[in-house]
C-alpha cells in the first residue's frame, strides 16, 4: 500500500480541511487547516486508517518572518504500519488550538510541553500547565525570541513570605 | 498554584511527596501522592529535574558539533542515541553509508540494548530486595561495557556513531571482548533468570502489578518493550528495517497481560535475541584488511619533510587516532563531502587538508543540509527513539526535537498506580525504565 494511496484517501475523507500535501526527505505531509485539527485527527485516530498512536507531537516557532508557529504532528498506524507527518500553523500573536486529549491520552503532556516551550495555548485542555519548567518561570525557552542562556530570576523560598 | 492532586484531594486524605530526591525515583521524578493509610487514591508526577534545554542547545551547535549531547539522552545506551541522530541526519543529507559501518553500528546498537536492559533490570530487582541480581547484572554490564570501551574509547559518553559512519574501526582484539562480553551476559540471563522467574517474593510485586491494555499502551505512545509486554509486537528494528536488520535473523518476544513481570519478562528474552543478533553480526564482519604502505614516518619527521615537498608515505600516528586511520576510512566513513572529518594525516601533512580540516569545522562551513524537514527512527533500549530535524539551509539546525520513549511511558504512571499500594509504584517504576536524561532533555 504506497504513500499515495493513503494520501488520497486521506484527502477523500477529510476534504477541505486538508490545506496541501508536501514531501520532505521521501515523506509527504499533510497540511492540516487549524480549525478543523481535532475533528481531522479523530477521523484519522478511527478505521480505516487507524492511526492508534500519536507518536510525537512538536511546535517549530516559525514567528520571524513568516509570524506563525506550526504544530508538527506524528502519527503511526500498526496495521497498516505506516507514519504519517501532520503540519497545522497558528498565528504567533495569540497561537491557539484545540487539544487532543481525549484523543489519545499521550496528548495530555506533550501539549503540556508544548505549551510549557512555545507558549501555545491548547483550548480546552484539562490542566494546561507547565511541564518541563517550573510555575513561575518567565517565558517560553524554545521560541526564537528567547535568548539562549538566558538566566531566569531566582525563585524565593516558600517559608520566607 | 496549587496542583490538580490539591486541588482535588480530599480534607481528611494524606498528601506526601515521593521524591525527587528518593532512592528509588532515580533522582529526577516527583510523584504527589495522596494517601488513605497504604492506598494510593490519587497522584500525580512532576518532571523536569533534570531539564537542561538539550533541544535548545542544539539549536545554537553545529550539526557535527551536537552529536555530543546525544550521548547524554539515554545515558545507558548512548550508542543508540549517537545512531538515531546520525541516522537522522543521513537521511537529510542523502548519504549513504559502507557495509562495514553498518554491521559495527548494528554491533554497538545491540550492545547498548543488552546494557540498557541489565540496568533496568538490575535496579528494579534491587528495589525489589534482590541485591544479587543487581551486582550479576552490573558484572555482566562491565563485560558488556569493556566492548564498548575498547571500541569507542569512552565508556557512556561515548560520540562514536558519527554522521556517515563511524569514527574509528573496531580495534584488533575486539572478537575475544565480545565472546567474553556474550559468554558472561547468558551466564548471567540464566543465573537470573534462576532466582527471579519463579521466586514467591518477586512475582508477589511484580503479577498483575502495573498492568496496562493495549489499547491504553497505544493511547500513551508506548513503544519498545514497554508495548510489546502488552501483546503488540511492535519494534522498529522489524517495522522500518534499518541498517541490515533485514537480513538478520531475530524473533520479536512479547507478553500477554502488559503487567511488570511481562515487562521483566520480554527484557530478558530480548537480551537472548540480542546476544544471538551479536553473534551473527560478528561473523559477518570480516577482519580488517592490514593497512598497506609499510613502515610509517614519526610525525615530527614528516611534518619535518612536508615543510619542505609535499609528504609521501604514511604517517605513525598517536595511539589515539587508532582504527581512523585514512587506509581505513572508505570502509567505515561515507566518502561524501562534507559529511566526515577529513584524514588527521592529509591535516598535518599537507595544506589542502589543513584547509579541508578547517572548512570544515569553521562556523558558517562544514555540514549544512538542504532546507527540509525529517523524522526518523531507531528502536533503542526504552523504544521508539526518534529524532524530528527542521533544516535553514546553514549549519545549524532551526529546530531538532527528540521523541523521547521514556516521556511516554512515564507519563502513564499516575494511571498505573492509581489505586495500588505505595509498594507498589516501586517495581512498577522500576520497569518503565525511566531515564532522566531523555525524560527531561
Amino acid at each position: 500500500m504506497g504513500q499515495e494511496t493513503l494520501i488520497d484517501e486521506i484527502r477523500t475523507k477529510l476534504g477541505a480541511a486538508v490545506e496541501s500535501v508536501s514531501e520532505s526527505c521521501g515523506d509527504r505531509v499533510v497540511t492540516i487547516r487549524p480549525q478543523a485539527l481535532r475533528p481531522a485527527m479523530a477521523a484519522l485516530r478511527e478505521a480505516p486508517f487507524d492511526f492508534a498512536i500519536l507518536l510525537d507531537m512538536t511546535c517549530v516557532d516559525f514567528s520571524e518572518p513568516a509570524g506563525r508557529f506550526e504544530l508538527v504532528y506524528h502519527l503511526y498506524s500498526i496495521s497498516r504500519n505506516v507514519r504519517l507527518r501532520l503540519k497545522a500553523s497558528v498565528a504567533a500573536a495569540d497561537p491557539a488550538v484545540e487539544t487532543l486529549v481525549g484523543l489519545w491520552k499521550n496528548a495530555d503532556w506533550l501539549e503540556r510541553e508544548v505549551f510549557d516551550m512555545f507558549g501555545v495555548r491548547f483550548d480546552g485542555h484539562p490542566y494546561l500547565r507547565r511541564l518541563l519548567t517550573y510555575e513561575g518561570f518567565e517565558g517560553h525557552p524554545l521560541r526564537k525570541s528567547y535568548p539562549w542562556r538566558l538566566a531566569q530570576p531566582r525563585i524565593r523560598l516558600k517559608d520566607k513570605d | 498554584m496549587e496542583t490538580r492532586l490539591q486541588r482535588q484531594a480530599r480534607p481528611e486524605s494524606m498528601l506526601i511527596n515521593m521524591g525527587p530526591s528518593h532512592p528509588a525515583m532515580h533522582g529526577t521524578l516527583r510523584i504527589m501522592l495522596e494517601l488513605d493509610g497504604e492506598k494510593i487514591l490519587n497522584a500525580e508526577c512532576e518532571i523536569g529535574y533534570l531539564h537542561r534545554g538539550f533541544e535548545k542547545t542544539c539549536e545554537n551547535k553545529t550539526y557535527f558539533n551536537l552529536l555530543i549531547y546525544t550521548d547524554r539522552l539515554n545515558y545507558v545506551s548512548p550508542l543508540i542515541n549517537n545512531l538515531g541522530y546520525a541516522m537522522t541526519m543521513e537521511k537529510l543529507l542523502g548519504v549513504s553509508v559502507p557495509e562495514r559501518a553498518q554491521l559495527i553500528r548494528v554491533l554497538m546498537s545491540e550492545l547498548s540494548r543488552v546494557s540498557d536492559h541489565l540496568t533496568c533490570l538490575a535496579a528494579m530487582a534491587m528495589e525489589c530486595g534482590a541485591f544479587t541480581v543487581f551486582l550479576y547484572m552490573m558484572k555482566a554490564r562491565e563485560f558488556v561495557w569493556d566492548v564498548i570501551e575498547l571500541t569507542a574509547g569512552a565508556r557512556m559518553t561515548t560520540s562514536y556513531i558519527r554522521i556517515g559512519g563511524v569514527r574509528a574501526d573496531l580495534p584488533p582484539d575486539w572478537r575475544a571482548s565480545l565472546d567474553t562480553a556474550i559468554r558472561e551476559t547468558r551466564q548471567v540471563l540464566k543465573d537470573v533468570s534462576g532466582l527471579l522467574d519463579k521466586n514467591s517474593i518477586f512475582l508477589g510485586r511484580t503479577r498483575g502489578v502495573g498492568s496496562i491494555s493495549k489499547e491504553d499502551a497505544l493511547s500513551y505512545g508506548w513503544t519498545g518493550p514497554c508495548l510489546r509486554s502488552t501483546g503488540i509486537a511492535y519494534d522498529v528494528r522489524k517495522a522500518h528495517p534499518y541498517l541490515v536488520y533485514d537480513r538478520l535473523s531475530f524473533d520479536v518476544p512479547v507478553g500477554e497481560c502488559g503487567d511488570n513481570y511481562d515487562r521483566y519478562s520480554v527484557r530478558m528474552r530480548e537480551m537472548e535475541q540480542s546476544l544471538r543478533l551479536l553473534e551473527q553480526v560478528a561473523a559477518l564482519i570480516p577482519d580488517a584488511a592490514p593497512l598497506g604502505g609499510g613502515p610509517g614516518l614519526e610525525p615530527a619527521e614528516a611534518i619535518l619533510r612536508s615543510r619542505r615537498q609535499r609528504a609521501v608515505g604514511p604517517v605513525l600516528l598517536s595511539p589515539n587516532l587508532e582504527g581512523s586511520e585514512k587506509g581505513r576510512l572508505p570502509d567505515i566513513m561515507t566518502s561524501d563531502k562534507p559529511v566526515g572529518v577529513p584524514p588527521k594525516e592529509d591535516t598535518y601533512t599537507t595544506m589542502e587538508g589543513l584547509i579541508s580540516h578547517f572548512l570544515f569545522f569553521m562556523s558558517g562551513k562544514g555540514i549544512r543540509p538542504p532546507k527540509g524537514d525529517v523524522y526518523f527512527s531507531v528502536e533503542g533500549g526504552n523504544g521508539e527513539v526518534g529524532f524530528y530535524i527542521v533544516s535553514d539551509g546553514t549549519d545549524r539546525p532551526y529546530r531538532l526535537h527528540l521523541r523521547a520513549p521514556c516521556f511516554h511511558i512515564v507519563s502513564a504512571l499516575e494511571q498505573l498506580i492509581k489505586g495500588r499500594l505505595v509498594a507498589d509504584i516501586i517495581p512498577t517504576f522500576g520497569s518503565m525504565n525511566m531515564i532522566g536524561g531523555e525524560l527531561d532533555r
